[in-house]
């Protein structure tokens, strides 16, 4: 006796949260069922295994009937054949956009094309991920790219609108998205540390401040793409560093007004000087693309690794990096103070999140 | 009464891409009604065209309207080449006819393709301008109301219940023409859909014409159904219940009618014969139902006895065992030959049309208190017939006296097809009808008729419940009907229908007799088989439960009459092998009462089937079943013994259980009250069938076990033993669970508003190898077994929660194929309350079944068509939506919003049952009668056979769901599947499947939204309801 068709249609759609999971997870039917064996399920409920394949089979048919509508979240909203409450479809969508940091750390800041795709074999083997949840993730990552990449307005607002992500998950493509566009380098081996949080939490910063979108709410891209314009006006700020006396001046600003305050006081006043030279030297450089793409690599080179090596505290960083972006106002020769203030408004947030072991 | 047909085509939307190198579509539509077809422009390179044409307006016979569909079509302009159709939209236009229901038509309907499913959705409206001529020769029916409810539904009164209305229509099948050799697939199916589609119409416009013939306005328990005769054609029929209903417009009119509305009714089943108790003796005998308990017809049946001795109720021998038969019979003649002169009498009377009176039957299963007075048993018959086929002409029945012919031309033919068709179905409501007189009832209740048919052999089925309806129904309301409600008040609530309609001292058949347990002064039979729902005020014990009988015999692969006459020696043993595993089942629960018996015996190549479902319950009324005890044939083995002491342990150990978990604990009863012996209850059938091979010869079976006096099974060959195992193998639900397959659950009946109604279709393979009986049933009772198993397992979050309205139906599609298709609701209920019931329960079970009525029949406060929108919170569609959502597993009412709130597709609940918990019932929009076909040449690619029906069901429902709403409804009722046939052919990658469905569309208004509008509107109700387009977008 085989089962040649076995079937179940609810006029609610009955969605299993757990098996959902597994099958987002892509496990095969056969691995799903025996994970759910072991998760004690024929027990409490008294089922047989002939049972649990049955529903795991028609869970996961249902899951590849509803792909096809994921793949495009309002359409699932307005579909008729799949009748779901709102709160299950919400689940749905979310829990399907949903990815691993173990995955996204591994692809961010990469080119969303075939030849990462390539790599996703790699990066299984590395993180453990089985292979279909990982082309997921990274179908969805491309595919949330392409819709929003040459559109107008705010990133997280369309993603959000077409997509219809929670603000948290949608702010999290927003990175995703402005990271690939960006090519910003994550992989190396010192920014291993760092987490996708950090990352997006530089990247929200960023968007904000950085993009076209924070001058212009007008144009094309304008989250995604940073504003040449004033990636040029950086340049400006190397006479910090290049003028010795405004330099020196900088210097005496800051020790003065830290003196007492700091733990690390004397290794702040002998560093000073590198510390400066590599924070603005970072934006001086940021014209090329190549340099772009190595932003986060130099800001933990220049400003990171160096007062960890001298065991700055958390509070001395911030009581400095305060400090220091403040004083270039009572820098009388110098005269861009707004460019400063955008350039190390954002920096020194993302400093701050990216100081840590 | 011609009228005017409107037509409006809005928009699209999700429109599949048609040209590949836009990845766009340039879409129009045709809007086709009878032979005139309109057109909208091309909207150009859009997946989401706006079309937003003018008024199409179509003016035709309002004939036309009823019989005919609205035909939508989206097609894809091509100028090169022909334009390619995206896919079609029947619209049933029905329900605008009437005033009562929808006004318009409005709403999303998904695209569908037969080969291709859902693509996409259209926007359309449509509405009716209808004109009053009354002069004209009526062929329309435009006004009777249609209601698949096997009840009176729940916002209407019956003034008077007429009887039955039956009709068929009989055409070739578009598949089998020699057309279809060069047509596409699409083409024939198209062709199929729109046919049966028009042969509905055709069908409920001529019902509704006989309804009005008897002066009703409504049909209610409508069912049709289609039989698909391959080559010898199609034939779609369908029977129901002429009523004449009121509207429940304001509380003044209906509360008192909830609370009594047996006062009010006038009801006249199927004559207003002033005698319809059969067996009393004369005219002269008074209308009393105190004469059930003497016995005048003892000494008129010896009167006319001999006079009577040829009449076509002779039994046939050597079926069962026969034996009640021959001492039935006579008795039985003589019933019948009672009842004869009555019908004469009846034909006789003035004012009222004969034809209707042929058949006492009501498709109703449940009824207005008071209405059903006894209740005989099941009564239930079968014919075998042969389909005859084309190049056969003058081709003759198998069984020798029925003849039916087939014209070889098809142009010409129809004029004797049906007639043949009719016959067969007259024979066989002869039958039952003559059953029904048998067990002294005059009437049958819960009646339906079905079809099995494997190439050209066909069994049609009919089953019932033989009754006595209430004399005080058949008169208007006289000052005598009066005095019959003041005597009937005396005869105590909640035992009266199960007390015998027929004469002890000459009874049908053998059957043990005890005085009622409830009111000590009439007799009851020991078991009760019914066909209809518990009747609410029934007093019960205990919960009930689901009861199967699965059976499986193997038949040689035959030809024509050779297979038929196979078939029908097969029939029944069959019977009474699913008679006798429903007994022992029943006795195992500890039960006394079966209802909602449905037998469905099912014809293949090489095979039987027989299915039997019911609901078995402890009945206050009727004695305490005896166990089951087992011997053996061989006494002298010890070891033998011991076994069989080891098996009989095991019974009594089950029915000690299940008592337990059914929580049946019936008081004690001391003997000497009863008069009457009961320990040792024998086993008595109510089940009354016959196999008919002509109309001549009527066939009783005993299905009763002889003179046995204690039920015993004997084991004496391993047959047997595997008998007593597949009784203890059923597995009882999880705790939490229960089942049944009538309406409601008996002892629940504190409901929470969640449901889920699902439809389950399972498809095994059997190897050929190990085909022997036992083989069969064991994988025939697996499969069945599983199949429940899996669905306790899925919807094991609604726990605590009950299966109603469990409809089983078994094909066999191929010669191994066994195909189980499963429908039911799920409905949660409060635990903690039903606790508290229950433990009451014995004591109060008379009052609480009083109650219980009262609840039940609490008719919906009507609202007024702003109460919906009144709703106090701004995003009150967002709200009203979530909040009617059923969760198929969990609550999520306590999540956050989630950020799609903004959901435009309303929530339609399904549901088989006729009501919806924790809501009532405010509206019904009519009939739904939908019948697809999908077909797939990509099998592999659509997931195989699991994943092409999986989505088509789905897709049924979407469509469903998307006509309810577009009429205004949020819900549909009574809903059924009438048919699921799938036919594969894996090798070609091919794969077909046909269904059909019905049901009410209703709108439904949430109890606790009734409160709030209550208080707030306490003058709602002077306003007839229209919450219509609550859920319309």
């Amino acid at each position: 006796m085989t089962s040649e068709l076995d079937i179940f249609v609810g006029n609610t759609t009955l969605i299993d949260e757990d098996v959902y999971r597994l099958w987002l997870d892509g496990y095969s039917v056969s691995d799903a069922v025996s994970l759910r064996v072991r998760s004690g399920i024929l027990e409490q409920t008294g089922a047989t295994a002939a049972v649990l394949q049955s529903d795991t089979m028609d869970h996961y048919r249902t899951f590849h009937m509803l792909e096809r509508l994921l793949h495009a979240p309002p359409k699932l909203l307005h579909q008729l054949i799949f009748q779901i409450p709102p709160s299950r479809q919400a689940l749905l969508i979310e829990r399907y956009y949903a990815f691993d940091e173990a995955f996204v750390r591994e692809v961010l800041g990469k080119k969303l094309s075939k030849g990462t795709k390539k790599d996703l074999d790699d990066i299984s083997t590395k993180t453990g991920i089985t292979l279909k949840s990982c082309r997921r993730q990274f179908d969805n990552f491309k595919r949330v790219f392409k819709v929003v990449e040459e559109m107008r307005g705010s990133l997280v607002d369309n993603i959000q609108q077409h997509f219809l992500l929670s603000d948290r998950l949608a702010r999290d493509y927003a990175a995703i998205v402005f990271f690939a566009s960006n090519r910003f380098e994550t992989g190396k081996k010192k920014l291993q540390y760092l987490s996708f949080g950090d990352f997006a939490f530089c990247a929200e910063l960023m968007i904000q401040n950085w993009t076209l979108g924070a001058v212009d709410s007008q144009v094309d891209d304008m989250d995604v793409d940073l504003d040449k314009e004033f990636l040029q006006d950086l340049k400006e700020l190397k006479m910090l560093v290049a003028d010795k006396d405004l330099l020196d001046l900088h210097k005496s600003l800051v020790c003065t007004a830290l003196r007492g305050k700091l733990g690390v006081f004397s290794e702040m006043e002998a560093n000073f000087k590198n510390l400066s030279r590599g924070l603005v030297n970072v934006a001086a450089k940021l014209t090329h693309n190549k340099d772009v793409r190595d932003l986060f690599v130099d800001l933990v080179e220049k400003f990171v690794e160096p007062c960890r090596s001298d065991h700055w505290p958390l509070n001395d960083v911030r009581l400095f990096l305060n400090q220091y972006s403040a004083s270039v106002h009572s820098l009388d020769g110098f005269r861009h103070q707004a460019l400063w203030d955008r350039y190390m408004g954002t920096l020194r947030g993302c400093l701050l999140r990216l100081y840590h072991d | 009464m011609p009228g005017k047909l409107k037509v409006k085509i809005v928009a699209g939307r999700h429109l599949p891409v048609m040209d590949r190198a836009s990845d766009l579509t340039d879409a129009f539509v045709e809007v086709k009604f009878g032979n005139t077809t309109f057109k909208t422009d091309v909207y150009l390179k859009s997946l989401n065209p706006q079309w937003n044409s003018e008024w199409f307006k179509f003016e035709v016979d309002d004939e036309d309207l009823q019989d005919e569909p609205l035909q939508i079509t989206v097609l894809d302009h091509d100028t090169y080449s022909a334009n390619d159709a995206i896919g079609k939209v029947y619209i049933d236009i029905d329900p605008l006819l009437y005033s009562e229901a929808a006004t318009v038509i409005s709403g999303w309907f998904p695209i569908y393709d037969t080969i291709h499913g859902i693509r996409g959705e259209i926007n359309v409206v449509v509405k009716v301008d209808l004109f009053n001529d009354l002069n004209r020769f009526r062929q329309s029916s435009c006004g009777v109301k249609f209601f698949c409810t096997t009840s009176i539904p729940k916002c209407y009164r019956a003034v008077i219940i007429h009887g039955f209305v039956e009709e068929l229509v009989v055409n070739e099948d578009p598949e089998y023409q020699w057309i279809d050799r060069i047509r596409t697939p699409r083409a024939s199916n198209e062709a199929r859909q729109r046919l049966i589609s028009l042969m509905s119409g055709e069908l409920q416009r001529k019902i509704g014409l006989k309804v009005l013939e008897m002066r009703g306005n409504a049909v209610v328990g409508y069912l049709q159904c289609f039989d698909l005769e391959g080559e010898s054609g199609l034939v779609v029929r369908a029977i129901g219940t002429a009523c004449t209903l009121d509207k429940l417009s304001s509380p003044a009119a209906f509360l008192p009618a909830c609370n009594s509305p047996s006062k009010e009714m006038k009801e006249i089943p199927f004559n207003e014969d002033p005698n319809p108790n059969t067996h009393s003796s004369g005219p002269s005998t008074p209308l009393k139902n105190q004469t059930y308990s003497f016995s005048p017809s003892k000494s008129y049946s010896r009167q006319s006895s001999s006079s009577d001795t040829d009449l076509s109720l002779t039994p046939k021998t050597g079926m069962g065992s026969g034996s009640a038969g021959k001492e039935g019979g006579p008795f039985k003649a003589l019933l019948r030959q009672q009842t004869q002169s009555a019908l004469e009498q009846r034909g006789g009377s003035p004012h009222r049309f004969c034809r209707r009176r042929e058949f006492p039957f009501f498709t109703l299963t449940a009824f207005p208190p008071g209405f059903l007075v006894h209740v005989g048993g099941v009564v239930s018959a079968r014919s075998v017939k042969l389909l005859d086929r084309i190049h056969n002409p003058a081709f003759v029945g198998i069984m020798g006296n029925t003849r039916s012919y087939k014209l070889l031309d098809w142009n010409s033919f129809n004029s004797d097809e049906p007639e043949t068709r009719d016959a067969w179905w007259a024979e066989i409501r002869q039958e039952i009808k003559s059953h029904a007189k048998a067990l002294g009832c005059h009437a049958v209740v819960g009646y339906s008729e079905s079809t099995s048919i494997c190439e050209e052999v066909c069994i049609l089925s009919a089953s019932g419940t033989a009754a006595v309806l209430n004399p005080r129904f058949l008169q208007d309301g006289t000052v005598e009907g009066c005095l019959e409600q003041r005597l009937e008040e005396n005869l105590p609530v909640g035992c009266g229908f199960c007390h015998i309609p027929y004469d002890e001292l000459n009874m049908p058949f053998p059957a043990h007799l005890t005085y009622c347990c409830n009111c000590r002064k009439q007799k009851v039979p020991d078991v009760l088989f019914t066909t209809i729902d518990l009747p609410t005020d029934a007093a019960v014990i205990g919960k009930g439960c689901l009861i199967q009988a699965r059976l499986c015999r193997l038949k040689k692969k035959a030809q024509a009459e050779a297979n038929a006459t196979a078939i029908s020696n097969l029939l029944p043993f069959m019977e009474y092998e699913v008679h006798t595993q429903l007994m022992n089942k029943l006795k195992l629960k500890g039960m006394n009462a079966l209802f909602g018996l449905r037998i469905q015996i099912t014809v293949g190549e090489n095979m039987l089937m027989g299915l039997a479902s019911a609901t078995g319950v402890y009945l206050a009324a009727l004695p305490t079943p005896g166990g089951i005890q087992i011997a053996g044939k061989t006494p002298n083995d010890g070891s033998y013994e011991q076994h069989i002491s080891h098996m009989q342990k095991k019974i009594n150990d089950t029915i000690a259980k299940n008592k337990e978990l059914y929580e049946i604990n019936p008081p004690e009863v001391s003997e000497e009250i009863i008069g009457s012996p009961i320990p040792e209850p024998r086993q008595r059938s109510r089940l009354l069938r016959s196999q008919s091979e002509s109309s001549d010869e009527v066939t009783e079976l005993d299905l009763s076990h002889g003179k046995k006096d204690a039920f015993v099974l004997e084991i004496d060959d391993t047959d047997a033993m595997e008998d007593v195992h597949s009784l203890l193998t059923d597995v009882p639900p999880p705790s939490g669970f229960y089942s049944c397959n009538t309406e409601i659950m008996p002892g629940i009946n504190n409901w929470t508003s969640e449901i889920q109604m699902f439809t389950s279709v399972r498809v095994i393979r059997l190897s050929s190898l190990n085909l022997t009986n036992q083989a069969l049933n064991k994988n025939f009772n697996d499969l069945c077994e599983n199949l429940l198993k899996s669905l306790y397992f899925k919807l094991r979050s609604m726990i605590p929660c009950c299966l109603c309205h469990v409809n089983f139906t078994v094909s066999l599609p191929e010669d191994e194929l066994i195909q189980v298709t499963v429908t039911a609701v799920a409905i949660t209920f409060d635990k903690n309350q039903a606790l508290q019931t229950t433990k009451t329960h014995v004591e109060k079970s008379l009052q609480r079944a009083s109650t219980d009525n009262e609840e039940l029949l609490q008719f919906p406060l009507e609202l007024c068509s702003d109460s919906l929108p009144s709703h106090p919170f701004p995003p009150a569609k967002a709200v009203t939506v979530e909040k009617a959502s059923p969760m198929g597993e969990g609550n999520f009412r306590n999540r956050s919003a989630p950020p799609c709130a903004s959901s435009t597709v309303g929530v339609v609940k399904m549901t088989p049952l006729s009501f919806i918990p924790g809501a009532k019932i405010t509206k019904y929009l009519g009939i739904i009668n939908m019948f697809f076909i999908r077909e797939t040449t990509s099998l592999r690619e659509e997931g195989g056979v699991s994943g092409f029906l999986h989505a088509f069901i789905a897709e049924v429902f979407a469509m469903v769901r998307a006509h309810v709403a577009a009429l205004g409804g949020n819900a549909v009722v009574s809903y059924i599947m009438k048919q699921c046939v799938f036919m594969e052919n894996p090798n070609k990658n091919q794969a077909q499947c046909l269904i059909n469905v019905s049901g009410d569309a209703v709108v439904f208004v949430r109890e606790s939204e009734l409160e709030v509008v209550s208080t707030q509107q306490p003058t709602a109700n002077c306003q007839p309801s229209c919450p219509g387009g609550e859920v319309t977008t």
